[in-house]
């Protein structure tokens, strides 16, 4: 690499991960193919892509949520692809899931309180009820919300507040790293400014890393230093936000760039939406990852990368 | 008139933060449930009625041993025999008066038959003279002791044979379900006549069928709940925080299931009941002279037309206790659910 200044160190690196559903049926699905990054610790690593193009997958897979059918996964430069039993458990202390859908993650029939202090009890990190209670409170505080609702069900609060007691819920294990998928692509467009600044609050108080998905690229580019652009299970371009967003290399990305409406009714008439020929993954070549700018990768063949590199200009 | 803005208080809602601070008392989820419980008034009534009849056939065993619902005199049974319930007082139908077969008018039969004014049936007897009241007590108490029976072995088999099977998943769960196909393809008759032939007749052999098959239904549902359960996000975020697996099970699939597993429950206790009435009837059951509600039913059978209280006595019980299951049942499975509360 052509850094001069040393890079943060890796909290999380993919080598060559996959996983396939289903594998040897009919109906497999590569939902992960053969995708590698890093993530640096105390930064925001933007995961974006359509609809079923494998990012859920990709966080589930880190957290060992599913066993990946090949690659490896490092936390800390320690491989946790194979861990059991209680170094998975140490593991999962330091990362933790922020779930899509707020109303689905939390157990209707539990309250806020036992919610919040589930992974407490787990870890055995609280010694009395007292201190228990104390935590708890302390959670809900942290996250914006009333210490009074620990005696409510999930069901008697808003989409937002719902949010807010997943996110509490993950920080009681005082995580590393935290995972979160769309955390606000279920949320009203009001919330979801809170949503994601309380996120931002909580990784500069707590130095937390995140991995943050969702399919919307412009609240992506707000909230990430850096952005994987995902489509088909495959990883297509890496790059700090700012070069994903403004220079974009791939197709692919350019497209998903073009759909994102304008907030200027002018510009808004101009914008074409570049339609993309999914053609160029399919045509059977050997692509790998091309640093085409310094830190800024693209998958290609080595003409396609001059290509590209040459369309920037 | 000049309305003074002053004389006006907006009650409650001063400001957002006060409503929010509205809060319930801090109640364990036992108690929750126990509070939606009583809001269905049937629910209630059923689980009193539930509790005194349990009471009532557990305290019975010292009152009425078995061996005394049993005797009869050889020797008085023309004195004694289907004498209708008589209470004492001038209440029609229980009066210890009944229509003979063939007559036009009612009679007295406890003076026809030359009963001693001491003794009165109040549920009367059956067709040897025994009392039927005793008979149905005893009767009551097996098939409840069935009940129980029932539930527990639905309850323990059935829930974790299917949250294993389920949760598990792959092979372990074809193979497992394999398994349910082959029992359940066994028909029910056909365990009860072996294990009667190696047992023989009687409320353990019926007890045993009951726990080889009657899991089944419950394994089923079970495992098709766990199925769709363990793929919620409340369970992937439980794993996530490094719940074990039985911890998962307890704590959000089986609560999650509740519904489903308190009905199945109150739907096979009924079945249970009639499974045991079924085969008291076809003669594998309990073996006479014991009673069960099941065999008072088939023994007064023919006796329908001569005889109707004999028959209707211990089915009215029969289906009392079958629907104050049931109606508990659903207003247990509506208590177990937060979102079905009314306030
Ligand atoms: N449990 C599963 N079994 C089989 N296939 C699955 C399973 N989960 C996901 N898939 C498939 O894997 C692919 C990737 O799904 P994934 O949920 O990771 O997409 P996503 O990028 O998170 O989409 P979205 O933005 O809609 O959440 C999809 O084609 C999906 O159909
Ligand atoms: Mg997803």
């Amino acid at each position: 690499m052509s850094e001069t200044q040393a890079r943060p160190k890796k909290l999380v690196e993919l080598n060559d991960l996959q996983l396939s559903f289903n594998p040897g049926k009919s109906n497999e699905v590569k939902a992960i193919d053969h995708v590698s990054f890093d993530i640096y610790e105390g930064e925001v690593f933007g995961l974006v892509g359509e609809s079923g193009s494998g990012k859920t997958t990709i966080g589930r897979t880190i957290l060992k949520l599913y066993e990946p059918t090949g690659g490896e996964i490092k936390f800390n430069h320690e491989d946790v692809t194979n861990l059991k039993g209680k170094a998975l458990s140490e593991f999962r202390k330091d990362a933790q899931m922020i779930f899509q859908d707020p109303q689905a993650s939390l157990n209707g029939r539990m309250k806020v309180r036992d919610i919040i202090a589930e992974g407490l009890d787990i870890n055995h990190l609280v010694k009395s009820k007292k201190e228990r209670h104390d935590k708890v409170q302390e959670l809900l505080k942290l996250v914006g919300l009333n210490e009074d609702h620990v005696t409510r069900y999930p069901h008697e609060f808003s989409g937002g507040q719902r949010q807010r007691i997943g996110i509490a819920r993950a920080l009681a294990v005082d995580p590393k790293f935290i995972i979160a998928d769309e955390p606000i692509s279920a949320l009203d467009v009001s919330i979801q400014a809170q949503v994601v600044n309380l996120m931002k609050e909580l990784q500069h108080r707590h130095s937390l890393t995140y991995l943050f998905i969702a399919h919307d690229l412009s609240m992506v580019k707000y909230i990430s230093d850096r952005i994987g652009v995902m489509h088909w299970g495959k990883l297509l371009e890496i790059g700090t936000a700012d070069a994903v967003y403004n220079h974009p290399l791939h197709p692919y990305t350019k497209s998903l760039l073009s759909a994102i409406p304008v907030p200027d009714p002018e510009v808004e008439m101009q914008r074409q939406h570049i339609e993309y020929d999914a053609s160029i993954e399919t045509d059977g070549q050997a692509r790998e990852m091309i640093e085409v700018n310094p830190g800024h990768f693209v998958l290609a063949t080595p003409q396609e990368a001059k290509q590209y590199a040459n369309d920037q200009k | 008139m000049a309305a003074n803005t002053n004389d006006f208080v907006i009650v409650g809602a001063q400001n957002s933060e006060a409503n929010e601070h509205i809060s319930k008392p801090a109640l364990s989820f036992w108690q929750d449930a126990w509070r939606r419980l009583k809001l269905n008034k049937l629910a209630v009534i059923s689980l009193w009625f539930l509790v005194l009849i349990l009471g009532f056939a557990i305290l019975s065993t010292i009152f009425v041993p078995q061996s005394k619902a049993n005797a009869f005199d050889s020797n008085q049974v023309g004195t004694y025999k289907n004498l209708p319930p008589k209470s004492g007082l001038p209440i029609p139908g229980w009066d210890g008066q009944i229509k003979e077969p063939g007559a036009t008018e009612k009679t007295d039969v406890y003076t026809t038959q030359n009963v001693p004014s001491k003794d009165k049936f109040l549920l009367g007897t059956d067709t040897i003279g025994r009392s039927l009241g005793l008979r149905i007590v005893v009767g009551l108490r097996i098939s409840l002791l069935v009940a129980v029976a029932a539930t527990f072995i639905d309850l323990i088999i059935g829930v974790s044979y299917g949250v294993f099977s389920g949760w598990k998943g792959g092979w372990i769960d074809t193979v497992l379900q394999r398994i349910i196909e082959v029992v359940s393809s066994i028909p029910n008759l056909i365990i009860v006549t072996m294990l009667g032939l190696l047992l023989g007749n009687g409320i353990f052999s019926i007890i045993l069928a009951i726990a080889m098959t009657g899991w089944i239904n419950m394994a089923r549902q079970v495992r098709n709940m766990t199925l769709s359960l363990k793929e919620r996000d409340y369970v992937l975020a439980a794993k996530s925080l490094g719940e074990s697996s039985t911890k998962v099970a307890l704590k959000h699939l089986i609560p999650n299931m509740a519904g489903t597993i308190i009905v199945q429950v109150m739907m096979t206790i009924p079945t249970a009941i009639m499974f045991e009435a079924v085969l008291s009837a076809i003669n594998l059951g309990v073996k006479p002279p014991t009673s069960s509600l099941g065999s008072l039913i088939s023994d007064a059978q023919n006796m329908l037309q001569f005889y109707p209280y004999q028959i209707l006595l211990p089915s009215f019980v029969l289906v009392l206790i079958s629907l104050a299951f049931i109606l508990l049942g659903d207003g247990l499975r509506d208590a177990f659910d937060p979102r079905a509360s009314e306030d």
